[in-house]
C-alpha cells in the first residue's frame, strides 16, 4: 500500500491503494468518478481514456501509483460552470452517441485529437479512433461529431 | 482484471534504475508499460517487483550525432511521431512510429520497451534491423544483426537496460505495414532502408522474430526500384501460421510490402 496523491479535475487528491490498483479503478471506486468506464480487460476499447499531463491515455494502461503528482483531467472534468465542453456539445448536437458506453472514452480522446491537429477531416477522424471501439457501431456520427467539434473550436478560438 | 499483487518503485536515473535492479534481481522493468501491463491483466506475466523507468528524463531525447539520428529509450511513440527533427532526417520512422498500436498508446509507449521486449509483430524492431542501428545499454552498444535473438528475446542480459537507439540516417527509406485489423499489430511490416552502397530490408510480423530479406537487398542494390522485388518469393518455411493468416499469406505479403515500400522510399 502506497499514499498517492494527484490533481484529479483540478482538485488535489490524495488516498491510500495498492500498488497493482490500475487508475481506472483508482478513479471510479477510490475517487467515486464512474464516467470513466470500463470496456474490456485487454486495453484495446478506450471507454477509460482520461487526460495524463494532457495527453490521451487508457487508465486500465497505467497503475495508479505511476500518476503520482500528476495532473488528471476526466470526463466529469469537461464541463466548466455548468456548460458543456464544445465537444459534448457536438456529440449532443450530432447524436454521436447510441447506448453511450463508449462516449467518455470517445470525448477525451476527441479533445486531445482535436488539441494535437486543429484541421480535421473524416477519414483523420478515424484514423485517431483506432484506440476506440463502439460497439453500437455508432461510429458515423461519432466522426460527424468531433469533426463538427473541431470547427467549432477552431470558429471560437 | 487486476494483476497478482507486486512492489512498485520509481527509479530517478538509468543509474539508480540499475542499482535497483542488482538488488533486486526478480524485478522487471517497466517503461510505458503497453505491453507489460496488458500482460499482467491477464495474468500472464506476474513480475513480484516493477521498477519504473518511465520518469527518467535523461532517458527521453532526439538529437542528430554524426550522420545517424539518436534517440532515448524513454521517448514515446507519439515524440518521435511528431518531431519535425525525425520527419527531416528519417521520415520512415515518423511513419512508423505513427502507426504504432493507437494515440493512446503511442502517448505512453516507448522505443526501448518495444526494442527490448522484441515482440514478433512490433514495429520498431523493423526499423532497428531495417537502419542498421546500434542499441546502447547501460553496460554496452549492441549492433543491430546480433541483438534479436528470437521471439520475445534479444541479447540483453539480467540487469542491462536500453538507454538509446542510434538510427544511421540513409538515403531513403520507407516502412509499409500491413496491420492485423484488431490489434494494429503488424501481420506483416516490412522496412527497406537504401544507403551510399547497401540496402537493408529488414521484416517484422511474419517470423517468429524480425528477419532481413538479403536476397532482396541484392537486387535493390543492383536497381532500387519496386520491379526489383516484385519476382522476389520469400519461402514460407518457419513463418508464423495462426487464425490471422497462414505462412503462405504471410509469404506472400513480404513481396507485397516490400514492393509497395520501395515505391514510397523513392517518393
Amino acid at each position: 500500500m502506497a499514499v498517492v496523491s494527484m490533481t484529479v479535475n483540478g482538485k488535489a487528491v490524495s488516498a491510500e491503494t495498492e500498488d497493482r490498483t490500475l487508475l481506472v479503478y483508482f478513479l471510479r471506486e477510490q475517487l467515486r468518478l464512474t464516467g470513466t468506464h470500463i470496456g474490456c480487460d485487454t486495453s484495446q476499447c478506450g471507454a477509460c481514456v482520461v487526460h495524463v499531463d494532457g495527453r490521451a491515455v487508457k487508465s486500465c494502461s497505467m497503475f495508479a501509483v505511476q500518476a503520482e503528482g500528476a495532473n488528471i483531467l476526466t470526463i466529469e472534468g469537461l464541463a466548466k460552470d455548468g456548460k458543456l465542453h464544445p465537444v459534448q456539445e457536438a456529440f449532443r448536437d450530432n447524436h454521436g452517441l447510441q447506448c453511450g458506453f463508449c462516449t467518455p472514452g470517445m470525448i477525451m480522446t476527441a479533445v486531445d485529437m482535436i488539441r494535437r491537429k486543429p484541421k480535421l477531416d473524416r477519414q483523420t477522424i478515424r484514423h485517431e479512433l483506432e484506440g476506440n471501439i463502439c460497439r453500437c457501431t455508432g461510429y458515423h456520427n461519432i466522426v460527424s461529431a468531433i469533426e463538427d467539434a473541431a470547427k467549432r473550436m477552431s470558429a471560437g478560438a | 482484471m487486476v494483476p497478482y499483487a507486486f512492489k512498485y518503485a520509481r527509479a530517478k536515473s538509468l543509474d539508480d534504475a540499475v542499482a535497483q535492479l542488482k538488488t533486486s534481481p526478480d524485478a522487471k522493468v517497466l517503461a510505458g508499460g503497453q505491453t507489460l501491463i496488458a500482460a499482467m491483466k491477464l495474468r500472464l506475466a506476474n513480475p513480484s517487483e516493477l521498477i519504473d523507468i518511465s520518469g527518467i528524463k535523461e532517458l527521453s531525447f532526439i538529437r542528430r550525432q554524426d550522420g545517424a539520428l539518436v534517440i532515448g529509450a524513454g521517448t514515446r511513440h507519439s515524440d518521435v511521431a511528431a518531431s519535425a527533427d525525425v520527419a527531416r532526417t528519417i521520415p520512415a520512422l515518423s511513419t512508423l512510429a505513427g502507426v504504432i498500436g493507437d494515440p493512446a498508446v503511442r502517448h505512453m509507449g516507448t522505443l526501448g520497451g518495444s526494442v527490448a521486449n522484441n515482440d514478433p509483430a512490433a514495429d520498431y524492431p523493423a526499423a532497428v534491423l531495417g537502419l542498421g542501428a546500434s542499441v546502447k545499454t547501460n553496460k554496452r552498444t549492441i549492433g543491430p544483426d546480433v541483438f534479436f535473438t528470437g521471439m520475445f528475446s534479444t541479447v540483453l542480459e539480467d540487469g542491462e537496460i536500453v538507454s538509446e537507439v542510434s538510427f544511421p540516417i540513409p538515403e531513403r527509406a520507407a516502412y509499409k505495414k500491413f496491420p492485423n485489423p484488431a490489434s494494429r499489430y503488424a501481420l506483416v511490416g516490412v522496412f527497406v532502408a537504401k544507403f551510399k552502397s547497401a540496402v537493408r530490408v529488414a521484416v517484422t510480423g511474419a517470423g517468429p522474430c524480425v528477419f532481413r530479406v538479403p536476397q532482396m537487398e541484392a537486387a535493390l542494390v543492383k536497381d532500387f526500384s519496386p520491379d526489383a522485388v516484385a519476382k522476389i518469393a520469400v519461402p514460407s518455411d518457419g513463418l508464423n501460421s495462426d487464425i490471422h493468416g497462414s505462412a503462405e499469406y504471410r509469404a506472400h505479403l513480404i513481396t507485397v510490402m516490400a514492393k509497395r515500400a520501395v515505391v514510397d522510399a523513392l517518393l
